[in-house]
């Protein structure tokens, strides 16, 4: 009879380490295994995150790693808690995170729910959708620079064509009022397909017999749309804003590659600000405690998150 | 209302996780929103109290 793989494992496994795990418990052995991901998980991401609290209470400055480095309690919390510009790039990020949610489910549902159709050349346009998302950040952003271009930009006269606002009229990038928006159009662009692909496996998920038995009940579409596709997609919808959320909450390259943060700091989210602040300005010990704030709204956020997620999954 | 305060009493998960979520949502909006400074300044503290009240409460039992 042959060997099952764990035999043959076994048989060439030498009698010297063998013996010794003989002696082992399986707790053990599964602590042995479990032992390199958690000192892993302790060196990435634990030692530096208790690094940061630390730092977030002193003056350090990483530019200057010989000056003594005093302790100053929670003055930098306090400084970042008063600031007013602060407060606008949070509003900004408010604004951000807001507007890009909200289009990137409408838009990614609604596109989801038509795909989701049976018709012909249905794999071409999902691939076609797609595409944006699988471009980098920083390209996006460049040639969307090109698109906004007042002169030579298409998105201008795209405008012009539906509205008959002259193209040269305006300007996304270098206007204030139209700057965010243009960073919420850009994302839109890019994520909604990730949305998507989500809310498609979600509507997916649903047997075609609910529909049936519904429709023998005598419910309308409407009805059927939101007793049945709805609640059924919720969670996989709760799960794209989840990740979307925490993805806008830190954006950082698309941003930077398309406005820089302006005009002004309009377009400045928080990222860019914390970036500003740890690697221009090299006030590390500040920049610590703004990144723990961060931290800390991201972390309670997503708790609460996932506890509504987790309701709605057992409903 | 009386079920919920019961809850709390006695320390039981729901309620006081009800109470974190809603410190931490209080917390996140009075950072962002654009009306009052003094709103911005203590936000930080309704949100890590919330969060922190929230790891300490799911360890409640239901």
């Amino acid at each position: 009879m042959s060997d099952t793989p764990i035999e043959r494992v076994a048989k060439a496994t030498p009698p010297t380490v063998a013996r010794r795990i003989r002696g082992l418990s399986d707790r053990t052995i599964a602590w042995l295994f479990v032992a390199p991901t958690i000192f892993l998980l302790l060196a990435i991401n634990i030692f530096p995150l208790i690094w940061t609290v630390n730092l977030s209470f002193t003056n350090f400055r990483a530019n200057r790693p010989n000056k003594e480095v005093e302790y100053v309690g929670l003055q930098n919390y306090e400084r970042i808690l008063t600031d007013g510009d602060i407060w606008l790039t949070m509003q900004a990020t408010a604004h951000f995170l807001f507007w890009t949610l909200f289009f990137q489910v409408l838009i990614g549902f609604t596109l989801a729910w038509l795909i989701n159709r049976k018709f012909r050349g249905n794999d071409l346009w999902t691939t076609i959708i797609v595409l944006p998302m699988m471009l980098s950040p920083a390209v996006v952003g460049n040639f969307w620079t090109f698109l906004y271009q007042p002169q030579i930009g298409l998105f201008n006269y795209v405008v012009e064509f539906f509205t008959g606002i002259p193209a040269s009229s305006f300007q996304m990038i270098g206007d204030v009022a139209l700057a965010p928006w243009s960073i919420v159009i850009v994302d839109t662009w890019m994520w909604t397909p990730f949305v998507m692909l989500i809310c498609l496996a979600g509507l997916r998920s649903i047997p075609d017999y609910i529909y049936e038995a519904a429709a023998i009940d005598r419910a309308s579409k409407w009805r059927q749309f939101w007793t049945i596709t709805i609640p059924m997609v919720l969670p996989f919808l709760m799960l794209a804003v989840l990740f979307r959320g925490i993805e806008n909450f830190k954006m950082f390259d698309l941003v930077v590659q398309l406005t820089g943060g302006g005009p002004g700091s309009v377009t400045e989210l928080t990222s860019i600000n914390l970036k500003r602040e740890a690697f221009e300005k090299w006030r590390t010990g500040y920049a610590s405690a703004y990144a723990i704030i961060l931290f800390v709204t991201v972390f309670g956020l997503a708790s609460i998150y996932v506890k509504a997620l987790n309701k709605v999954k057992e409903r | 209302m009386t079920r919920f305060i019961n809850g709390l009493l006695h320390l039981r998960r729901g309620p006081w996780e009800l109470v974190a979520s809603l410190l931490i949502a209080l917390g996140v909006a009075m950072l962002m929103q654009p009306y009052l400074l003094w709103l911005y300044t203590w936000s930080f503290v309704v949100t890590l109290v919330g969060t922190v009240m929230f790891i300490v409460v799911s360890h409640f039992p239901e």
